[in-house]
């Protein structure tokens, strides 16, 4: 009675770990469809449109999830089809540098003006 | 001196606004893919459009000679309007023209053949479209170039017109 008990215990655990694992695959799923630009709509992502195109990539992403890709193994193969066009955030490199750094540097560039205005108005105000 | 560098950058600054906004403005504002980057041919077994036996690309793609992918479907009304220059390009001996059959119902398919005549050597059920999502396709009809080396030097989006038959033929010669 005891080893039914803990057998019946076992296959309910692992019943369990099956639906959190499906879970955790469906968030990423959604994540990466999400992150999927659909290249025949106007401005909509892979994740809400119902286009040809789009469930197709969808079986894709699917499919690339069951074989244990990784997010950016399922960005980097779509990038080799279609470019880095189809992922809305774009990766870090020669093409793309001035678009992730231009914001920082803008922001530096305001900090510091800023940051010499109040020193200069202390420094007015001491005087 | 600050008085006269804040004109000079509110210039400077304005002018590079203006470059990049005028330059933007000759730019298509719809997205055109990049046609002539070459590619590997995906590797897929796909199911026989008539023995409905399953295929291996390797196989498929085997000989040394220049394909032609081309997608369609019965549905699909450009590919009907496209139809007549493949059955002319599939008199070229010296390619082979390879159909993919598109998110298609095949009896409407088998009934397109039948009406409009068979122009490929070996045509290919995708059923779901990933087989397409391989060749990096955005929908039907759409036609690759395989070179001998099977990569896919070019790719024409829509029908194929006299033009881009004429373009296929000096590629492929």
């Amino acid at each position: 009675m005891k080893i039914l008990k803990f057998l019946i215990i076992m296959l309910l655990l692992m019943g369990f770990s099956q639906l959190k694992s499906g879970e955790k695959n469906d968030e990423v799923k959604n994540k990466i469809l999400k992150n999927i630009r659909c290249l025949i709509c106007q401005g909509q992502s892979v994740y809400d449109s119902e286009s040809d195109f789009a469930s197709s990539i969808k079986l894709i992403v699917d499919s690339k999830i069951n074989e244990k890709l990784s997010e950016e193994q399922i960005y980097e193969y779509l990038r080799e089809k279609y470019g880095d066009w189809i992922i809305y955030h774009p990766k870090f490199d020669k093409n793309t540098y001035i678009l992730w750094l231009l914001p920082i540097l803008l922001f530096l560039f305001g900090g510091a003006i800023i940051y010499k205005k109040k020193i200069k108005n202390k420094n007015e105000k001491s005087l | 001196m600050k008085n006269k560098l804040t004109p000079i950058i509110l210039f400077i600054f304005l002018t590079f606004c203006f470059v990049v906004f005028y330059k933007g403005l000759n730019n298509s504002n719809t997205y055109t893919p990049n046609t002539n980057h070459e590619k590997n041919i995906p590797t897929f077994k796909a199911e026989d459009f008539n023995s409905n036996v399953y295929l291996d690309s390797k196989n498929i793609f085997g000989e040394d000679i220049y394909y032609i992918v081309n997608i369609w479907a019965s549905w699909c009304i450009p590919c009907r309007k496209e139809h007549p220059l493949l059955m002319e390009l599939s008199k070229n001996q010296s390619i082979k023209l390879i159909g993919l059959n598109y998110r298609d119902n095949l009896k409407n398919a088998k009934m397109f053949i039948d009406e409009l005549g068979n122009p490929y050597a070996q045509t290919l059920i995708d059923k779901n479209g990933t087989l397409s999502v391989g060749f990096g396709a955005y929908g039907v009809p759409e036609t690759f170039i395989i070179n001998k080396n099977k990569k896919i030097v070019k790719k024409f989006i829509g029908p194929i017109s006299k033009k881009t038959l004429e373009e296929i033929k000096t590629i492929t010669k």
